[in-house]
């Protein structure tokens, strides 16, 4: 549904897009991540066709936004950043106005705006103007906008940007149902909105992309993913790490005693996340007649992965 | 209907709503008639003339429109950008010349009805004597045409800024030159080093001499072709600004 080839954008001298390339098909739902400043929006832009590339190529349900702009932008629901609404309109007067200009008329036009308005929850402020509205409420209204034709394509800036945890969660659950059969791409800084939603994510720093794959894939990056986390007690630390090394799974094995307590941690030979490490473990614990209270599979940090694969935007990047 | 015309009947529906969703609209309105009322019988003397036509009526609009038209124009562009709802616009599945002439549009129609609640001038006339009716519509038709002319370079200056004062004084200023172009003092600079030619193309930009074969009742060919060629002009410069903005 959505091409991206080689995009780069310049803003003069500085390249703030590098060579991003990355295809979402209908039913997934990319997120995509990055710290602030690392092109996330600049990206979106030439998706929507808002500014042209410098470089590279994107086509939207096989029409290239370069070429024939309108027929793309059709197919688009577009969120931008700072969610802008007409404030000198009604709730309701503006998205008449979208739904209008996208084409919708007659009875299907009062039927889309009031499937729109249940959607984000705006039927309390349907005739109030736009610059009397709360930050969420705004947000809402502008989200409302972007999905007002059912669009196949959904680009959202940073939906739940703004947002209190209660509506954050129904925009998840919103987004989660669009994705079946829309192809959706959000920006969020929100790690956990990663898992709760998306069913791919990128990760965009500087420009580039650096990572790209499943939540779960990012996860296993994690330099502690796919280790088995064991607390015991009563047994010699060094016994501990003896018995561990001759399962044919465990590589390394670090132990930290604390008074009798033995805290221990097992990472895979082979660096995989499944449970079969701690199945092991378990199984020789059992065996050896080990006490211990806690065990358990570490999944990698989402938030770690993102730190440790970008820079913050405090450090000057060295190149 | 064209898809064309829906989408500029669409952009110019929002735009001329939006002026009557707030005050500006009737603020504007009261003042140009209050300030064309003063104009036209307290120095303009209409009533004192004996002269039953409305020359004391337009020959004031030039200088009327030089900062009402501006004002009445100026938030059109540069209040899309300073509240981003330019991107909102832009991404819609729509030409960008659909929305400049939509909105060039809706400003025009807001300014003719505006113009139009001056009607109890010719009620005045009418009861002064026997005025010429075509000439006073040619009058109404060169005014308007005068106020879409200036309206056209604050549409296209309003995209240059987020600032609507910025947009305000830039506007006013391109509008006074317009105004002044073929006057002896702004030749005379031009006299001393320019070439011929520049200083007739300079003179000839001067929107009076086309203003004023309207207000004598001749509608002439080429005061029509001076006014489309500058409003043109100024939407297509305006369409290159907005480009230029999306590229940088």
């Amino acid at each position: 549904m959505i091409v991206v080839e080689h995009l780069s954008k310049d803003f003069g001298p500085k390249r703030a897009v590098n060579d991003v390339s990355f295809t979402v098909q209908k039913g997934e739902i990319l997120g995509f991540l990055g710290p602030n400043g690392a092109g996330k929006s600049t990206t979106m832009r030439m998706l929507t066709g808002f500014i042209p590339p410098t470089v590279g190529r994107v086509t939207i349900g096989g029409f290239d936004v370069a070429e024939d702009p309108i027929s793309a932008k059709r197919l688009i629901g577009y969120l931008p950043e700072s969610a802008p609404c007409y404030s000198d309109m009604t709730v309701h007067g503006f998205l008449n106005f979208a739904a209008e200009i996208r084409g919708i008329h007659g009875a299907k036009r009062e039927q889309a705006i009031r499937t729109a308005v249940g959607l984000c929850f705006l039927e309390g402020v349907l005739h109030q103007s736009v610059d009397t509205l709360s930050k969420g409420y705004r947000h809402r209204t502008c989200l409302a906008q972007a999905i007002i034709h059912d669009p196949e394509v959904l680009i959202l800036d940073e939906p739940t940007d703004g947002l209190d945890p209660n509506q954050k969660h129904e925009i998840r659950l919103l987004l989660k149902r669009f994705g079946q059969n829309k192809a959706i791409i959000f920006s969020t800084h929100i790690l956990e909105e990663v898992d709760a939603v998306c069913s791919r994510a990128i990760i965009i720093d500087r420009g580039r992309v650096v990572a790209n794959g499943t939540p779960a894939e990012l996860r296993a990056r994690h330099k502690l993913a796919g280790s088995v986390a064991l607390k015991t007690h009563g047994v010699a630390a060094e016994s501990i790490k003896a018995r561990l090394t001759t399962l044919g799974v465990v590589g390394k094995v670090e132990t930290e005693a604390t008074g009798s307590q033995v805290f221990v941690r097992v990472f895979p030979r082979d660096k995989t996340v499944n449970s079969e490490l701690a199945k092991a473990v378990a199984q020789l614990a059992a065996r050896e007649g080990w006490s211990f209270e806690d065990l358990r599979t570490e999944e990698g940090r989402l938030d770690e992965v993102f730190r440790s694969i970008t820079l913050p935007d405090t450090v000057k990047p060295s190149e | 209907m064209n898809e064309s015309l829906r989408n500029i009947l669409t952009v110019g529906k929002r735009e001329l709503s939006g002026y009557f969703n707030s005050p500006v609209a009737y603020v504007f309105i009261v003042i140009f008639l209050a300030l064309n009322g003063f104009f036209t019988f307290m120095l303009g003397n209409l009533l004192e003339r004996g002269e039953a036509n409305l020359d004391a009526f337009l020959m004031w609009h030039p200088w009327l429109y030089l900062f009402l038209v501006p004002a009445a124009g100026m938030r059109l562009w540069s209040e899309e950008r300073r509240v981003g709802t330019l991107e909102l616009l832009l991404t819609m599945p729509i030409a960008a010349w659909e929305a400049i002439v939509g909105k060039f549009l809706a400003c025009w129609i807001f300014i003719a009805l505006a113009l139009g609640l001056t009607f109890p001038v010719i009620f005045t006339v009418g009861y002064l004597g026997h005025p010429d009716y075509g000439t006073i519509l040619t009058g109404y038709l060169g005014s308007f045409l005068l106020a879409g002319t200036y309206l056209s370079v604050t549409v296209m200056t309003s995209a240059l800024t987020r600032n609507q004062v910025i947009s305000f004084i830039l506007s006013v200023v391109v509008c006074f030159l317009l105004i002044f172009a073929g006057w002896q003092p702004v030749t005379g600079l031009l006299v001393q080093w320019a070439p011929e030619w520049l200083v007739n193309i300079v003179s000839s930009l001067s929107v009076m001499p086309h203003f004023n074969t309207f207000t004598h009742g001749v509608i002439d060919l080429r005061a029509f072709t001076f006014f489309g060629s500058v409003i043109t002009f100024c939407l297509f410069a305006n369409s290159v600004i907005l480009r230029g903005l999306r590229g940088a």
